[in-house]
């Protein structure tokens, strides 16, 4: 490691100011800082100190991400070897198919390897694509206003291939990251300043721009042509019957984007988030409470026409995004809010406007991506009213 | 005093451009841009009302009493913007119909207010005239750039002609839906705005 640190040492001062590389800079400190621990130390006044920087924050997420990576990279395969083993088909579809057959990837529903194998056929270009594109953005916009890159996009680089269907096509993830990534955060002014989401905004952007790849029955399961309805889809459709039972889908053996279809996956990472305190458990519980609340109204008003009044709260719990974006979207401490009881009312929001979308909105099956986007575009203004009610309060108590 | 022509002829191309640094006349520009055409036409109108509606605001501004001046400056522009909208009507009957309540809704523009009230009050007819065309010119030149982008990645097509060959008739190019919902306009709006100020730092407001 010494040897290393040594290398590093070395080259260093040719991305400082004056040196040859030195437009090169924010790339250099980014893998500098991957690596080793920033040295620098704040010299005068006084500060927090405290082990938990920005690095260690990204990293848990990351870490707590895991799980969900796992269940995509076995669900995608999953699901296209059981549509393959339907149809009878050995080899249907593009180059994912013919890569696999010539790694000797067999058509297997039932061994686990061969299923994670073939999603990894799916999940890693996505994610490959996300990271260099999404990148390429974050180390331009960082040579050009001359600050160093930070550990926030590793996040939402993950995040981002995690709410795709598997089928997406790669060009599109490119031009959904970039629009993320420029036009949610950039223009606000970098990590810190976004108002939304960016993965959810690049989401967002796919969606509104490209339908036909991202909604609809047939791009949740990676082979050609073939159409299977989320349960989502089906619970909306009064002549559709739903096929998934509520353990497939807590487990995440659905149809769906390839990290959100496994609620299980999303508690563990859940779980970790809060005892690390790195996700607020505030806007989860909250965002539960909405969104249990409100689907027992509906299911007490009841409807003729639209079975999604009967959905219960547990269903709603398990299908779509809720899990993953209650979890990992809505907690993301920028775009959320910041006040104790600013988390309450934003996650309470968020958890009604998830329901409302998803019942009563017959354009759109599913509403957690326009939910929390809802929700951070309104997060700042909660904050000021619990921020003014604070000011009040204490002007009222010294008055 | 040619040069000062000029200035109010071509700055509010670039330089002082309505919507691009004023910020005015935005729903216009999200309602008529999804297509070239509309937005050309759209475009004269505006232009050309703007710079009737300046030279006549110009031509009685020192009979005008302050306290009804915009009653005044409405009744013209009402008046300019019902022509232009029968004059539609009658040579391009198939835009005006596409473009429906939006020739009328000029008179809501705020940039035809914007002048009157800012420039043709208080300078001579030639010159509000001018600034009238000049301030046309900036929207349209912002009107086309919308325009081109939606109509382009949001159909494939430019003034109705296909330049992309859409993936639904067996081309290469996937139709962006985004382009044609007004959001997108905004956005490139947003972009173009941050591109005039990147080229001309003095427009970037102070915090």
């Amino acid at each position: 490691m010494k040897f290393l640190r040594n290398l590093l040492d070395k080259q260093d001062h040719l991305f400082r100011k004056g040196g040859k590389l030195e437009l090169l800079f924010p790339i250099w400190e980014a893998q500098d800082t991957i690596l080793y621990t920033p040295g620098k130390v704040t010299k005068t006044g006084s500060h927090v100190r405290d082990k938990m920087d920005l690095k260690r924050m990204m990293i848990l997420v990351y870490i707590a991400l895991i799980p969900t990576v796992l269940m995509a990279l076995y669900n995608t395969g999953y699901q296209a070897h059981l549509a393959m083993a339907q149809t009878g088909a050995t080899s249907s579809g593009d180059w994912h198919h013919a890569l696999a057959a010539w790694l000797g990837i067999g058509v297997n529903p039932e061994n686990i390897f061969s299923n994670m194998a073939f999603g990894a056929l799916f999940f890693v270009p996505v994610y490959l694509v996300t990271l260099a594109v999404g990148g390429f953005w974050e180390v331009l916009f960082a040579m050009i206003r001359k600050h160093e890159v930070t550990e926030g996009f590793l996040v939402t680089s993950l995040l981002f291939p995690l709410i795709l269907p598997a089928s997406i096509p790669l060009w599109q993830v490119a031009v959904g990251i970039s629009f993320g990534v420029v036009i949610g955060k950039e223009v606000f002014g970098g990590v810190g300043m976004n108002i939304l989401n960016p993965a959810l905004t690049a989401r967002a952007f796919l969606f509104f721009a490209y339908p036909a790849e991202i909604s609809g029955d047939k791009v949740w399961v990676a082979v050609d042509g073939f159409s299977k309805a989320t349960p989502l889809a089906q619970f909306a459709d009064s002549t559709m019957q739903v096929t998934a039972t509520w353990w497939d889908a807590f487990i995440g053996l659905i149809p769906g984007s390839m990290g959100e279809t496994s609620a299980l996956a999303c508690l563990i990472g859940a779980f970790i988030l809060i005892v690390t305190r790195v996700g607020s458990w505030q806007i989860m519980l909250s965002i539960v409470l909405g969104m249990v609340g409100f689907s027992y109204f509906l299911n007490f008003v009841g409807s003729a026409t639209n079975p999604m009044f009967a959905m219960t709260p547990a269903w709603h719990f398990v299908v779509g995004g809720f899990a993953f974006g209650t979890v990992f979207m809505a907690t993301d401490p920028v775009s959320a809010a910041i006040t104790d009881g600013g988390k309450w009312v934003y996650g309470l929001l968020i958890g009604i406007l998830v329901v409302l979308v998803r019942v009563i909105n017959p354009a759109f099956p599913e509403g957690m991506m326009l939910a929390i986007l809802f929700g951070n575009v309104f997060a700042p203004i909660i904050d000021r009213i619990f921020l003014n009610r604070n000011i009040k309060r204490r002007l009222a108590r010294n008055a | 005093m040619a040069n000062k022509y000029k200035e109010v002829l071509l700055d509010p191309i670039f330089n002082n451009n309505p919507i691009g640094l004023q910020v005015l006349g935005i729903c216009s520009a999200l309602a008529v841009t999804t297509r070239l055409q509309t937005a050309v036409v759209m475009a004269i109108a505006v232009t050309l009302v703007t710079a009737f509606s300046n030279l006549a605001v110009s031509l009685i501004r020192n009979h005008i009493p302050s306290s009804i001046r915009i009653l005044v400056e409405m009744t013209i522009i009402a008046s300019l913007v019902i022509i232009a909208d029968q004059f539609i009507k009658a040579f391009a009957y198939d835009i005006s119909k596409q473009l429906s309540i939006f020739v009328g809704l000029i008179i809501t523009n705020c940039i035809l207010m914007g002048r009157a009230e800012a420039f043709a009050l208080k300078n001579p007819p030639l010159i509000s005239f001018l600034d009238g065309i000049g301030n046309g010119l900036g929207y349209t030149f912002v009107l086309l750039f919308v325009g081109f982008f939606r109509e382009l990645l949001g159909t494939g097509r430019l003034f109705n002609i296909p330049i992309l060959p859409v993936a639904t008739e067996g081309g290469w190019y996937t139709i962006n839906g985004l382009m044609v919902l007004s959001p997108s306009a905004f956005f490139l709006i947003g972009l173009l705005i941050w591109a005039l100020r990147a080229w001309k730092p003095e427009q970037v407001e102070e915090d």
